[in-house]
């Protein structure tokens, strides 16, 4: 039974071409030439090193989300655990020889890419979760022992990346986790415990926040507290947001960014200045083909046989939702200021490298849906 | 292996069910953020959009030019001149240190001026102009020139600041401008509004009660800023309105010649138009240079100042306190003869001294006058008449004429620290002093000693209203041709009347006096005291019929004179300088067609006869020879009577 479960087919590459997810692909070319344009005004109209090495980016990691649709998903599936052994290491690595910037330790120095292994940590925890999550059984999943792994694989890496100290990608790749957790079917029972344990835990955490860290929650709970501090970046986004209205305030017509009222510009504040020369229309729009990303991801999810790839599918989904969604939310004021990047808009290397690698994991499960993984 | 399948099936389900829960949420939280949103780009817009242009454009005030200040001939005490200033912009220079070498070689750069630069570099962005030196001399901004290109970010800049007349004889009526300062900011509502930084306010004089008109209204120049402030562009200019001249009434060639008359002591000259009360002269001494004030005065130079017991920084004709001394008395008798307590043939036996309840009051004249009348009281200016007057007139009698004739409120009213003077009363010692009214001291205010204390501006003006036939007069010193026509229209009436013999009097004049006769009396005595042997400024005369004037010396006491010093005779000359008294004079020229009233205070100068009124004779002279070219100036406006 299990054998007509999964039809054993040799696709030839012309199968596998023709069984592409073309709309994801346009969607994902689509964001890739809004964040040029939107580098592009961050430049003041120019092209210049953001744009210029943004494009570059983009073509080679676009690249590379095509490779990787063409391995089999039971590549996946076997080297999960390699592939989250190695990112962990790469995790330890920094810790040691990180390269510095602007006081956390977050990059390694490859010589081609300074690469920041926790952006990749986000898949690899999900890849890893997935299958080990996919053999077992609905009915056993509420013994204990499936949970120590789990908990012990997640942790890590969060406290190694909460160390560098980045806030920010440490939540963003719990997030990833649990959400495998969650929809392997662990009691909601327990979900809820843990949330009750977090939210009394969560003064002790408080307390051992860095300063800077607490500054930030005080400015997201009232940022006029310090406008030219601490709450700074937080009015300046929400002014340069509002002020764009219903249309904008047209391509390249940004005054906020244009005149260095935004801060990180080019990364986390990305979505600001696209929201500011584009207004409500195009936010929505831009918020809308995220949206259908999430769906075309769910649906891929949807149609595959095996529980590997479905488990990865929806994981994913929801990990890159919450990615643009934290990032909207934080630039809109809706959460406290964390470090993290707007999926394939903000210039960053690794993360754009992460989103691809995911997507292209996601195309690989489209393209070989009706395999089984062994 | 079917159960094997069925457990793949049943998680795939589980795993597809929770998928939905979560997908939930995922729409929940897009719609959310639409709603987020659409709160700040669609219902919040307009507040965001303001702030968003509050962020952008920055507006820069350009100082408008400052109205300048001219005497009654055009001549301007208070003009703007170029300047030679040199600004640096810091940003431009590449070493700072290697920089001030170099201006040290060429011009003097102090090490202190060093600090205060650096100080001042730090405070600021880098790119807004800093003024090393406000006020160069040609030779020193042409040097500057010749080296410049040795000097990266320096830029000489020619700019406009205050000048005032050489020769400081304005310094105290028109006084001096200066940086705006906290104090300034807070005491005046048009200076925060207009909030110009670097802008100089009038500090004293006119400067200070005309500053707003004298400001102007300054330009906008709006600008597009980035988040550092640097300007980006230019967006609007919109030109500002220039400060208003101001004509005054003053004539700069008799101030400067009274002020040299006076240069070394301290004191006041007043000169006034009986008629119209333009204010010819109004000098103070000692003076200063206000220049000095217009690009900072050192510390050591303003403790000078503060330090001096001269009090330079006052303006002692309006500011200054004295007591009338016998300036006074023509007025005591004018008071007398209207309230009809004596008669003008009455006559006192003058033995030096009267007694009253036990107490001597003196004669200025040890051996006493003799045998004087009212006429003979004034020319000698004896006290001891005038004590008797003073019994009987009493002195809430004579504290209405005095109120009447400007004394004890203030005389012009728009310049800074008028002093009203007292003339007092019995309500006025009792509310202010607390204690009931003595005879004794009616008699020493009828020789204008005790409480009594005036300006020196107020006994002009004194003088004035009662030369001009007894008629109120309201001083200026603003020269506005049309505020002065009703006046003048109204003193034309008047003429034609006397020239008629018509005992009428114009509508628009207020009559300060019952008996016209009684006006014509005391200023007979006035001629008596300075054209005929006896009077106190005999001496003092002028021959020339042109320039024959009439006045009255004051000697007024600022201490009590012991038994013993009266035994010893002291002289002025031989008492300290604090504790020697004021002299005054007050007078009108000339007598037969009155037009100009004086008053001279000298501070401890010695007697009103030797003291004042040679000044007085001095100034007189000056103000009658330039009375033909006033005269042209007024010709259209006034026909003389």
């Amino acid at each position: 039974m299990i054998r007509n479960h999964f039809q054993k087919r040799n696709q030839s590459i012309r199968d596998k071409v023709f069984s592409l997810d073309y709309l994801l692909i346009f969607l994902v070319l689509l964001l890739g030439v809004i964040s040029f344009f939107t580098m592009y005004s961050t430049e003041r109209g120019n092209i210049n090193y953001y744009t210029q090495s943004h494009i570059y980016r983009f073509s080679v990691f676009f690249l590379i989300f095509i490779v990787i649709s063409f391995f089999k998903i039971n590549f996946w599936y076997k080297t999960a655990y390699i592939f989250y052994s190695l990112v962990l290491i790469l995790l330890i690595v920094v810790d040691f020889y990180g390269v510095s910037s602007s006081g956390s330790k977050r990059w390694i120095n490859l010589l081609f890419i300074n690469l920041q292994p926790s952006e990749l940590m986000k898949v690899a925890l999900i890849v890893f979760l997935a299958r080990y999550y996919s053999k077992i059984p609905s009915e056993n999943i509420i013994q204990i022992k499936y949970i120590i792994l789990p908990v012990f694989v997640l942790f890590v890496p969060v406290v190694l990346v909460m160390s560098q100290p980045d806030l920010g990608t440490a939540l963003l790749i719990a997030i990833g986790g649990v959400s495998v957790v969650w929809l392997t079917g662990i009691r909601i029972k327990y979900f809820l415990y843990s949330f009750f344990t977090l939210a009394c835990l969560t003064p002790v955490a408080i307390s051992l926040l860095k300063p800077y860290q607490k500054a930030r929650i005080l400015t997201f709970i009232d940022p006029e507290r310090d406008p030219l501090g601490a709450g700074y970046q937080i009015i300046q986004s929400k002014i340069a947001v509002g002020s764009g209205g219903i249309f904008g305030k047209g391509f390249l017509q940004g005054s906020q960014s244009y005149l260095d009222y935004l801060p990180e510009k080019h990364t986390d504040f990305i979505f600001t200045l696209f929201s500011e020369e584009f207004g409500f229309v195009g936010s929505v729009i831009l918020l809308l083909i995220y949206m259908m990303i999430i769906y075309r991801i769910i649906k891929i999810g949807m149609n595959v046989r095996n529980n590997f790839a479905k488990l990865y599918c929806f994981s994913f989904a929801t990990a890159f939702f919450v990615y643009f969604t934290v990032n909207m939310s934080m630039v809109l004021g809706l959460l406290p200021i964390v470090g993290a990047p707007l999926p394939i808009l903000s210039y960053g290397g690794s993360s754009m490298l992460a989103i691809m690698i995911g997507l292209g994991i996601v195309m690989s499960c489209k393209i070989h849906s009706q395999d089984d993984v062994t | 292996m079917l159960g094997q399948s069925d457990s793949y099936q049943n998680k795939s389900r589980l795993i597809t069910r929770r998928m939905f829960i979560l997908s939930s949420i995922k729409i929940a939280v897009f719609i959310s953020i639409v709603c987020r949103l659409f709160y700040l780009q669609i219902s919040e817009n307009i507040k965001y959009r303001s702030l968003s242009d509050k962020n952008r454009l920055r507006e820069w005030k350009t100082t408008p030019r400052r109205g300048e200040i001219e005497d009654f001939f055009g001549k301007k005490i208070a003009k703007n001149t170029e300047v030679f200033q040199l600004h640096m912009i810091p940003e431009d220079v590449p070493n700072l240190e290697t920089l001030f070498f170099k201006l040290s070689r060429i011009i003097n750069f102090s090490d202190r001026k060093r600090k205060s630069i650096m100080k001042r570099i730090k405070k600021r962005n880098p790119w807004e102009p800093i003024i090393v030196f406000d006020n160069l001399t040609w030779s020193e901004f042409s040097k500057l020139n010749l080296f410049l290109h040795e000097m990266q970010g320096l830029k000489p800049v020619v700019s406009i600041a205050r000048k005032y007349l050489e020769d400081n004889s304005s310094f105290h009526a028109i006084g001096y401008v200066s940086d705006t300062s906290v104090k300034d900011l807070k005491n005046n509502e048009y200076l925060r509004k207009i909030n110009i930084p670097g802008l100089k306010v009038g500090k004293n004089g006119l400067e200070k009660s005309l500053n707003e008109q004298m400001i102007g209204k300054p330009g906008v120049q709006r600008f597009e800023v980035n988040a550092y402030g640097k300007r980006i562009k230019e967006l609007k200019f919109i030109q500002g309105i220039n400060g208003k001249n101001i004509k005054t009434t003053i004539d700069q060639e008799v101030q400067k010649f009274a002020s040299d008359i006076i240069r070394e002591k301290s004191g006041s000259v007043c000169v006034m138009d009986i008629y119209t009360g333009d204010i010819i002269c109004m000098v103070s001494s000692p003076i200063y240079d206000p220049n000095k004030f217009v690009h900072g005065i050192s510390s050591r130079d303003w403790l000078q100042l503060l330090e001096n017991k001269k009090k330079p920084l006052i303006n002692k004709s309006i500011s200054g306190l004295y007591p009338p001394g016998s300036t006074i008395k023509p007025l005591v008798a004018l008071s007398a003869l209207e309230n009809d307590v004596i008669n003008p043939k009455h006559v006192i036996h003058c033995k030096g001294e009267i007694e009253l309840y036990g107490h001597k009051y003196r004669c200025w004249k040890k051996k006493g006058h003799g045998y004087m009348n009212l006429r003979d009281a004034i020319k000698q200016s004896c006290d001891v008449y005038f004590y008797e007057v003073a019994r009987r007139l009493g002195v809430d009698r004579l504290f209405i004429t005095a109120e009447n004739f400007g004394l004890g409120k203030k005389t012009l009213n728009n310049l800074k620290g008028e002093k009203k003077g007292v003339v007092p009363n019995t309500k006025w010692k009792l509310k202010n002093i607390g204690k009931g009214w003595v005879l004794g001291e009616t008699l020493i205010t009828g020789i204008g000693q005790g409480y009594f204390l005036t300006t020196p501006l107020q006994i002009c003006l004194m003088t004035a209203q009662l030369a001009n036939g007894g008629y109120e007069i309201k001083p200026r010193i603003i020269n506005d041709i049309y505020s002065i026509q009703p006046t003048i229209n109204a003193w034309r009436e008047e003429f034609s009347f006397r020239n008629n013999n018509i005992a009428s009097y114009s509508f628009g004049l207020r009559k300060l006096y019952r008996n016209p006769e009684n006006i014509k009396f005391v200023l007979d005595a006035l001629y008596g005291a300075t054209n005929e042997p006896m009077g106190t400024s005999y001496r003092s005369r002028l021959i020339n019929p042109e320039y024959v004037f009439a006045g009255k010396t004051g000697t007024s006491q600022i201490r009590t004179i012991t038994e013993e010093e009266r035994e010893l005779e002291l002289k002025n000359k031989d008492l300290p300088y604090e504790k020697r008294d004021h002299a005054l004079f007050t007078g009108f020229a000339p007598y037969k067609k009155p037009r100009y009233a004086i008053s001279v205070v000298i501070e401890h100068g010695g007697s009103g006869s030797s003291g004042a009124a040679p000044i007085a004779k001095k100034v007189i002279k000056k103000v009658l020879d330039r009375h033909k070219l006033r005269k042209k100036y007024q010709l259209d406006l006034f026909q003389e009577a």
